[in-house]
């Protein structure tokens, strides 16, 4: 449906050739613009239907009882539920600590919540289909955890800024909430999500749309295919900038791929985009001392390129 | 009526301090409104996701910010009878 209309406007609003380049550029845009922001208010309202269920209070009740490992698998998964945004980190990162949440297991949910967000769920299972989604949840999942292992393997609680362990947290009961309520909630999150990208959504598929009709198939293999050994690295420092920006990423990240990008090259690329943010890590100085910023970055850094080559090995 | 506004400097805190002052203003009542921004301060609360917001001393909302007339409403049930 979406692609007559698309084919209707292009073809015969516009009277374009279905054999020109513009014809199929334009084309291309109007039918996946159209098919991301219907995924993105329906997926989203859903996403947000479920977290109305969940609220970092919660998931530190949850936590507060967990040793190692089984901590880590169950922050990781949490961070994907629970709703949760960087301006909050500080005080999420206190309450964790407080509620005695090992360290490790703190800094599970915090790779995790925002590197399996739910943006770049619906654009990759948009523009890549439900299998890459899939691999990429996943995957987010996996380094969540080991991240948090290792972290918290090397006992670096002395790290963590003196004040943060004298803060004591309060108790309050809030009424839950009413489906009204949940579908309110769910509601304007959906619109507060869509104010914020659907800018970076159009420029992304307009540049993907471009490069899909005008660059030559394959041009991208030699540099950018299974083979190349420095693409990991250099897309992953690239990808460091580009924080937040999921929505505008995935759509040329997607054309890169189609014209020769390897998929490990394409997974370590978009969690260098969610998960290594420069404004996180400013925040997280708040409680953290910067030589376990640094062990973090470090740590996530080598994780992500882990998974960039495995992926190119295995694809290979 | 105290009400506070919890949170750090965020684009929702200052969201929820404009339906605050409106929603006093609809209905005509006197309220002192205070912003909270320390971290200490925020967790004494048992509250995490800012912004939350809380009425003599007690949590109301939580990580949201309501519209206007849900502002209104809850401000109207925590009126003293």
């Amino acid at each position: 449906m979406l692609q007559a209309f698309a084919d209707f406007v292009t073809f015969k609003l516009f009277k374009l050739l279905p054999s020109s380049r513009l014809g199929t550029a334009l084309d291309f845009f109007i039918n996946d613009t159209l098919k991301i922001f219907i995924m993105l208010a329906v997926i989203i309202f859903l996403v947000s239907l479920i977290r109305s269920f969940f609220s970092p209070e919660r998931t530190r009740k949850i936590l507060s009882q967990k040793k190692e490992f089984v901590g880590n698998v169950l922050a990781a998964l949490l961070g994907i539920v629970t709703p949760f945004c960087s301006c909050s980190a500080v005080p999420v990162f206190i309450g964790f600590v407080e509620a005695g949440v090992p360290l490790g297991v703190t800094f599970s949910f915090l790779i995790s919540s925002p590197m399996v967000n739910e943006v770049a769920l619906v654009m990759l299972w948009g523009m890549f289909g439900w299998r890459i989604a899939a691999i990429y949840i996943a995957t987010g999942v996996i380094v969540a955890i080991v991240g948090g292992v290792i972290i918290g393997r090397l006992k670096l609680e002395h790290l963590v800024e003196e004040y943060v362990y004298d803060i004591k947290m309060g108790e309050s009961e809030l009424a839950a909430m009413t489906w009204r309520e949940r579908v309110d909630y769910a509601w304007s999150y959906v619109v507060d999500i869509l104010k914020r990208v659907w800018l970076y959504v159009i420029i992304g598929i307009a540049i993907g749309g471009f490069m899909h009709g005008y660059a030559p198939a394959n041009f991208l293999v030699k540099y950018a295919g299974p083979g190349s050994w420095y693409a990991v690295p250099l897309v992953v420092a690239i990808g460091v900038p580009l924080y937040s920006n999921a929505a505008g990423i995935i759509p040329i990240v997607n054309v890169l791929f189609e014209k020769g990008m390897a998929l490990g090259t394409v997974l370590a690329f978009m969690m260098s985009v969610t998960a290594l943010s420069l404004p996180e890590m400013i925040i997280l100085r708040k409680v953290l001392k910067p030589k376990l910023i640094g062990i973090f970055v470090g740590i996530l850094t080598v994780t992500i390129l882990f998974v960039g080559y495995l992926f190119n090995w295995i694809m290979h | 009526m105290k009400v506070k506004i919890l949170g750090s400097g965020c684009s929702n805190c200052a969201k929820l301090e404009k339906v605050v002052r409106q929603a006093i203003d609809d209905l005509g009542i006197v309220a002192d409104v205070e912003k909270v921004q320390d971290v200490a301060g925020i967790i004494s609360y048992g509250v995490m996701s800012t912004p939350a917001l809380v009425i003599d001393e007690q949590v109301k909302l939580v990580g949201k910010v309501p519209n206007r007339v849900r502002m209104v409403e809850i401000l109207k049930e925590a009126l003293p009878q």
